[in-house]
């Protein structure tokens, strides 16, 4: 009796790996064929962005043959889907390197970025929107529901600009744009690229410390958007639980009404805020886009910006995959998360 | 709970202190758009960024005077002699020069950068080839004679200064045979190697190049000439005006290359900071293709010329960064037409037109780049032209885009900017003058051809100013062929660029020259 359960959970479990693998799958060909498309689409000569406007038309020829585009779409589509699963994302014309070094030199940027963002909405978010679900429609409700509410509709590069106008030009409390002062690039040697860890590595404290202060005004920034839905949501999956019995019971029983709010409420609301955090972080991505644009903050998203502002299509469409893979996998996780913690989701 | 985040509230300001604004006293740190560097190697660098860079760290075989274009002196190349036929060049190579690297220029560097540039034929190739070197002949056209003398044959009795102003580009460019061979791979001369990396024997040298984001120069130990003035030079790329204008404020930068003219507006009075301009070879011009049926008229070609506010956008939407020029060639260049007999005068366009039998008026578009200041330049001209009745339809697009369908010649109008390749009037004569073939086929495209312009005539004018000899006689012929080009061609040419960069008060000696290949570092100080 036990084994034939055993079993029937292993097939379970084998069938769920499978269909999760064909999702994955699906998906991940979806987004090839998407980007692949779009970069074909687009009115812009690809030959151009590499021999430039005032190339010979033999020069042009050679490098038009170099890249394949003489031959049929599919055929194209074939070599770039064979390429990509070999890990090769083709060569970048901006940089002259291949589009996966590229992304593996940039992409710590993004991430320091992206994680103390994160960590910002959390450790921000989160308590706002418990403090004005537990005061309801006080003015501490009020205001965190303006702040939401303008973290929703202000566009990220105005607000950029606005709090390098405040912070840096008028109070000058913090620094400019970049990711250290000029003058300090090029001295730490990159070892995990993230400049912080790095300067640990190297013991450069000075240079650490200015890393630590140029983060700090883009990743608020960064960070104020997904606090301004982690608030929001926590708010209303907060009221959801402080109107259960459980809750009621606990405060007949006695218990404090911190740990009412905090372990008894909070704890159940922790579920469905994994999947917002995970969603959130995924949007981070996106938006540092623009953010990075902004403060020149030599990551993913400045990347991005560059190559499309330069047609530099293999590297557009690389970048994009990057992104769509770690959505991807960002949403895998947080389904497995969900499971973890959540019995009734197994 | 309440006081735990008031503690980190605080906290967090406690880290926050004061910035240690001013730059580092050997350093001369810069904001600049250097997106556009798509490789570091001197046989492919075709862009302003990348040329500006190649002049500060290689030596090229010919120089020219920044303030006075015609003056030309020896770079690598310390003297010329020239055959009677014009058909020989033979160089003296200057002694004494070393590589970066410690390896000594001799005349096989200087035979193997020039072919190298054949050989790759990479976008600037052509600045060579013209001359008709193939890869095929560079054997026996590009020579030693000795370790310090090389000899150059080429394929007609061009102007002789022709030959030298395509040598003081950056496709004359000295660089370093051994180091850059010895990165060589499957026969590439290196190519794949200098692309990102550094061969040269120029007052800076290569540290690092993060493209779109750094490149960071080093003085040159090994230096031959006077040994530059600042140890280090770091390029940052920021993008945005605005921001370039707060570094250059706060000191965090020395110089801002970038600002637009509403970010310049708002530094005057700023006594840390000074402005400098220089007028650059780039010209500004609408083209107008002959496959549209309105536009080959020649009443509607010389109507829009008197359809443009010149004055108008050169005070506002230029405010200084370009002044009013009409013709090909830009100023400073041998033979150059300052004469501007076009302003706007509706009345006479508007009598053009009915000559035309277009009395009211006709629809066309143009391809804009949605950038600035075309952006409000075509707005502008959109407006003009509705007082005589065209009505113009703006078709915004991103650079690229743009340029594709020029070049397919699909566009009506096309707004442009262009800069000369050299500094001899055949740069610009060549494209805006000359049309070999208008088939849709051509082998040669130059932008008459874009704008579909058939010239059989106008473009034999062209090929006999090339080869005139006497310098005084080739500039008159210039001449002669932009008045009547100014009068019937399908470009509009409206004004010429001027570079203008700010930088902080104590920054002296930078060189601004009429080419970004001319801006020089090596003499400033701060």
């Amino acid at each position: 009796m036990l084994q034939m359960l055993t079993r029937r959970r292993l097939l379970k479990a084998t069938r769920q790996t499978l269909k999760l693998l064909v999702i994955v799958s699906t998906t991940f060909f979806g987004l090839l064929l998407i980007t692949f498309l779009i970069g074909r689409v687009v009115p812009i000569d690809p030959v151009l962005a590499v021999v430039g406007d005032k190339a010979s038309p033999e020069v042009y020829e050679k490098a038009r043959l170099a890249m394949g585009l003489h031959l049929p779409l599919w055929q194209q589509f074939l070599i770039y889907i064979n390429n990509v699963l070999h890990g090769d994302l083709g060569v970048s014309v901006l940089t002259a390197k291949p589009v996966t070094e590229d992304i593996r030199r940039v992409f710590p940027a993004t991430i320091e970025l992206a994680v103390t963002a994160t960590c910002i909405g959390v450790l921000v978010g989160i308590p706002l929107g418990v403090f004005s679900a537990v005061k309801r429609d006080s003015f501490l409700d009020h205001v965190t529901r303006v702040i939401g509410l303008l973290g929703y509709s202000l566009p990220i590069f105005w607000l950029g600009l606005m709090a390098l106008m405040v912070f840096y030009a008028q109070l000058d409390w913090l620094p400019g744009p970049g990711r250290v002062d000029v003058f300090y690039e090029d001295i730490v040697e990159p070892v995990t690229g993230i400049m912080i860890v790095d300067c640990i590595i190297a013991r450069e404290w000075e240079i650490m410390r200015n890393a630590i202060w140029h983060v700090i005004l883009p990743a608020s920034l960064l960070g104020y958007y997904s606090m301004a839905y982690l608030s929001r949501m926590t708010r209303s999956f907060m009221i959801e639980q402080l109107r259960q019995e459980y809750i009621l019971t606990a405060r007949v029983k006695g218990v404090t009404e911190w740990k009412v709010i905090w372990v008894h409420a909070l704890g159940n609301c922790a579920i469905p805020l994994i999947t917002v955090v995970a969603l959130s972080f995924g949007g981070l991505l996106e938006g540092s886009v623009l953010t990075e644009t902004v403060f020149a903050w030599p990551g993913l998203g400045l990347y991005l910006t560059n190559s499309l502002l330069n047609a530099d299509m293999n590297a557009v469409l690389g970048a994009t995959i990057v992104v769509g893979s770690i959505f991807l996998g960002v949403n895998l996780l947080s389904d497995f998360l969900y499971k973890v913690a959540d019995p009734r989701a197994r | 709970m309440k006081k735990l985040f008031l503690l980190g509230l605080i906290l967090s300001f406690c880290c926050v202190q004061p910035t240690l604004a001013a730059t580092p006293k050997d350093t001369l740190v810069m904001a600049s758009k250097i997106d556009d560097i798509i490789t570091l190697d001197p046989a492919e660098i075709f862009e302003f960024s990348g040329a500006e860079y190649a002049a500060n760290t290689y030596d090229r075989l010919i120089n020219y005077d920044v303030d006075n274009v015609s003056d030309i002196y020896g770079g690598i190349a310390e003297s010329w002699e020239i055959s009677e036929d014009g058909l020989t060049f033979t160089f003296k190579i200057r002694q004494g020069v070393t590589f970066a690297s410690g390896n000594k220029l001799t005349a096989d560097d200087v035979v193997f950068s020039l072919r190298r540039v054949i050989i790759l034929d990479k976008s600037p190739a052509f600045i060579l080839t013209q001359f008709g070197f193939t890869p095929e002949n560079v054997e026996q056209t590009i020579t030693k004679v000795d370790d310090y003398t090389v000899k150059v044959v080429i394929d007609k009795p061009y102007a002789p200064t022709f030959l030298l102003y395509c040598l003081t580009s950056t496709a004359g460019s000295v660089v370093d045979m051994k180091e850059v061979m010895a990165h060589e791979t499957d026969g590439d001369l290196g190519y794949n190697w200098l692309k990102t990396a550094y061969a040269g024997s120029g007052p800076y040298m290569l540290k690092t190049w993060k493209p779109s984001e750094i490149l960071n120069l080093e003085a040159n130990p090994n230096y031959w000439n006077e040994p530059a003035k600042l140890k280090r030079v770091i390029i940052r790329h920021i993008n945005e005006s605005a921001n370039q204008r707060l570094l250059l404020e706060k000191g965090d930068i020395d110089m801002a290359r970038n600002l637009r003219p509403d970010d310049l507006k708002g530094l005057e009075g700023n006594k840390d900071v000074k402005v400098r301009k220089k007028a650059k070879g780039a010209i500004w011009y609408l083209g107008l293709n002959q496959k549209n049926e309105y536009l080959s008229k020649p009443q509607v070609r010389q109507a829009l010329k008197y359809l443009i506010d010149y004055q108008g956008m050169e005070q506002t939407i230029l405010n200084g960064k370009a002044t009013i020029h009409q013709a090909f060639l830009p100023k400073g260049f041998l033979g150059a037409l300052e004469e501007t007999p076009f302003t706007l005068d509706v009345d006479k366009a508007k009598a053009l037109l009915k000559e035309a039998g277009l009395e009211n008026g006709f629809s066309v578009t143009m391809d804009t780049r949605n950038n600035e200041p075309t952006t409000s330049m075509a707005l502008s001209i959109q407006s003009t032209f509705a007082q005589a009745g065209i009505k113009l339809e703006i078709i915004p697009g991103e650079g690229k885009q743009t340029l594709t369908k020029y070049r397919a010649r699909n566009h009506d109008i096309y707004i442009g900017r262009w800069g000369p390749d050299y500094m001899d009037p055949h740069t610009n004569a060549d494209t805006f003058a000359r049309n070999p073939d208008n088939s849709d086929d051509a082998k040669s495209k130059p932008l008459a051809w874009r704008n579909a312009w058939d010239i059989p005539e106008m473009t034999k004018k062209a090929d006999a100013a090339v080869l005139e000899k006497d310098t005084k006689k080739r500039a008159e012929m210039y001449l002669e062929l932009q008045r009547e080009h100014q009068q019937v061609s399908p470009f509009v040419i409206m004004f010429q660029d001027i570079e203008i960069l700010a930088e902080r008060a104590n920054v002296e000696g930078f060189i601004l020259g009429p080419s970004f290949d001319s801006n020089f570092y090596q003499y400033t100080t701060k």
